[in-house]
């Protein structure tokens, strides 16, 4: 049950903020084993259009109700799937606490992903929300990530994380 | 110029690059395929549940407004007020008894009939209408509406031949056999490609590619050219399914054909196999049915993952593929949940379909600056058009080119059909 956003203290937000700068850096720099390890040992990672979640609808763009298949994801990434040449720069804002699920936080934040291609074109790919559940272990890790995407119009392809 | 000289061959296995970036190409095809005599996927039943139900759609550039009246009747209306112009229905989908522009407020029917306009007769005995003004003459436009069991099309010319005898034996029955339920909405969703529409309309008829561009495919054995499989067209060739049935080869064979190295893995190498594991739904075999109707909509069956993509041109340099992810109403819970995570498949993201994306991107790209020049369709042979029980073949692409010459009135004298 989500109870009212808890009261935290400085170094509980100085934690969570650390986890969100890793988070956008570690996909940024393509370091995605190290991006996996700040995920809990069960986990769920989903891209969802806003158009789908603000009609109920359960699609995704991305669908990983396990870490098995985040794993796989990844995988594929690497060994099979072919996209386009680029970078992404993760723009997160401030994560806020906005409530407990037992142990667990929920967490909101919002972001922006830019890609530059070879030629050095930027251009805006994605805006969104994370609405995560957060737990406690060694450190702070995501249980559920759920990425909110404002920009559900894809622009070409969606090939590495948000 | 845009005529029937632009053909290097009479078997359309040469089609000049001028096709995907000519402004005059474009205009044509709004006016001759997209508002000519062709049958355009509006959307499903299933979305219009309900008597006022509406959703918003594009027939080429045309917006479209399609929704169910009180009597549970079926319209679709070109989404323009006859007055100004404007759009009249703004929001994607809703329930509404009325259609209402905003910009004077002209209020239309669900079934298209101008029901009102503000001030019709002035104000005080001045301004206004004249009383000879024919409202009945000023509804919104309608499109003829036709539909295989709960998948709805639309027409905006009223010479096209009716909608079954336009899609044909073959593709009525994959269509039959997709929507043989009622089907419920999973969700929906878009990409906008930086490519001429017709790369991508080529590229739903093109076997020859699935399995080389989507590596996924072959390293993970959820679907190889190996299998038993092919494509199968209507008389006019303008329509494709392409085939596969699931377990039809075996590991050796596709590793001969393939080189091992490329077939380095089977899905068992997945940590959730679930996400390729095809569960055989009915008496076929089929576990691929991509059926590809002229000239916009494609529906979709690969693995357990159902969906019916959109074709929208975004003007000449840009596309986007509207994508319904389907399920059955009477789908376990189970079955739904599988489906949800096959659709990891299929989509902008999807792990044997995000490359189509940068294959178009490419193409369009470096194809714009040379318009003469062209592409090669011989995989499978030239010359005649017809069906192939093989999967090394791109036969259907001349297929959709020779209906498309027809429609654009530049099919040279002798072309194959």
């Amino acid at each position: 049950m989500t109870e009212a956003a808890p009261g935290t203290s400085a170094g509980e937000r100085f934690a969570l903020y650390d986890l969100f700068a890793a988070y956008g850096a570690l996909i940024d720099a393509a370091e995605f084993d190290s991006w996996l390890a700040l995920f809990a040992a069960t986990c769920t990672y989903h891209i969802v259009p806003l158009e789908n979640y603000q009609r109920g609808l359960p699609a995704g763009l991305v669908y990983c109700d396990s870490r098995g298949m985040l794993e796989d994801r990844i995988r594929a990434l690497r060994e099979a799937n072919k996209y386009n040449i680029h970078t992404d720069r993760h723009l997160i804002g401030l994560p806020r606490f906005v409530g407990k699920e037992g142990d667990a936080k929920l967490v909101e934040a919002p972001f922006a992903v830019y890609q530059t291609d070879q030629e050095g074109e930027t251009r805006l790919f994605a805006t969104g929300l994370y609405r995560d559940t957060i737990v406690v272990g060694s450190g702070l890790k995501f249980r559920d990530k759920l990425v909110l995407l404002d920009t559900f119009a894809v622009p070409s392809l969606l090939a590495t994380p948000l | 110029m845009l005529n029937a000289a632009i053909w290097p061959t009479l078997d359309y296995s040469r089609v000049p690059y001028r096709l995907y970036h000519d402004p005059e190409a474009y205009r044509r095809e709004q006016e001759r395929i997209f508002r000519g005599p062709t049958w355009n996927f509006l959307g499903l039943e299933a979305e219009m549940p309900n008597p006022g139900d509406f959703r918003t759609t594009y027939v080429g550039d045309t917006p479209v407004i399609f929704n169910r009246d009180a009597n549970g009747t079926i319209h679709a209306l070109v989404n323009r007020c006859a007055h100004r112009g404007a759009m009249v229905r703004r929001e994607m989908s809703g329930n509404a008894g009325e259609h209402t522009c905003i910009y004077h407020q002209w209020c239309y029917g669900l079934d298209g009939r101008l029901h009102s306009i503000p001030f019709r007769r002035g104000i005080r005995g001045k301004g206004g209408l004249d009383p000879s003004f024919d409202m009945a003459a000023h509804g919104l436009r309608k499109l003829r509406v036709a539909s295989v069991n709960s998948a709805l099309f639309g027409t905006l010319a009223d010479d096209s031949e009716p909608l079954e005898d336009y899609l044909g034996a073959p593709v009525l029955a994959q269509m039959r056999r997709l929507f043989e339920r009622p089907v419920m909405i999973l969700g929906y969703n878009r990409q906008r490609i930086r490519a001429n529409w017709k790369l991508y309309a080529e590229n739903t008829r093109d076997n020859y590619h699935a399995s080389l561009l989507h590596e996924f495919l072959v390293t993970f054995g959820l679907d190889r050219s190996t299998q038993v499989g092919g494509v199968k067209m209507d008389a006019r060739h303008r329509h494709n399914i392409t085939w596969a049935e699931a377990e039809s080869d075996t590991a050796e064979v596709a590793q001969e054909a393939y080189g091992a190295a490329r077939v380095r893995s089977n899905y068992l190498s997945l940590q959730e196999p679930e996400l390729v594991r095809f569960r055989r739904e009915r008496a076929d075999p089929l576990n691929i049915a991509i059926t590809s109707v002229f000239p916009s909509a494609v529906f979709v069956q690969i693995s357990n993952s159902l969906a019916v993509r959109q074709i929208r041109p975004r003007g000449i340099d840009e596309v986007e593929i509207f994508q319904t992810m389907l399920g059955y109403a009477d789908d376990p819970p189970d079955l739904t949940l599988h489906r949800l995570r096959q659709a990891n498949l299929v989509g902008p993201a999807g792990l044997v379909s995000m490359e189509d994306g940068e294959a178009i991107e490419i193409a369009h790209r470096a194809s714009k600056p040379d318009r003469d020049s062209t592409t090669v369709i011989e995989l499978g042979g030239a010359g005649v058009i017809s069906d192939r029980d093989y999967r090394v073949t791109d036969v259907p692409l001349r297929g959709f080119w020779s209906y498309y010459a027809e429609l654009l009135g530049i099919e040279p004298d002798g072309a194959v059909r």
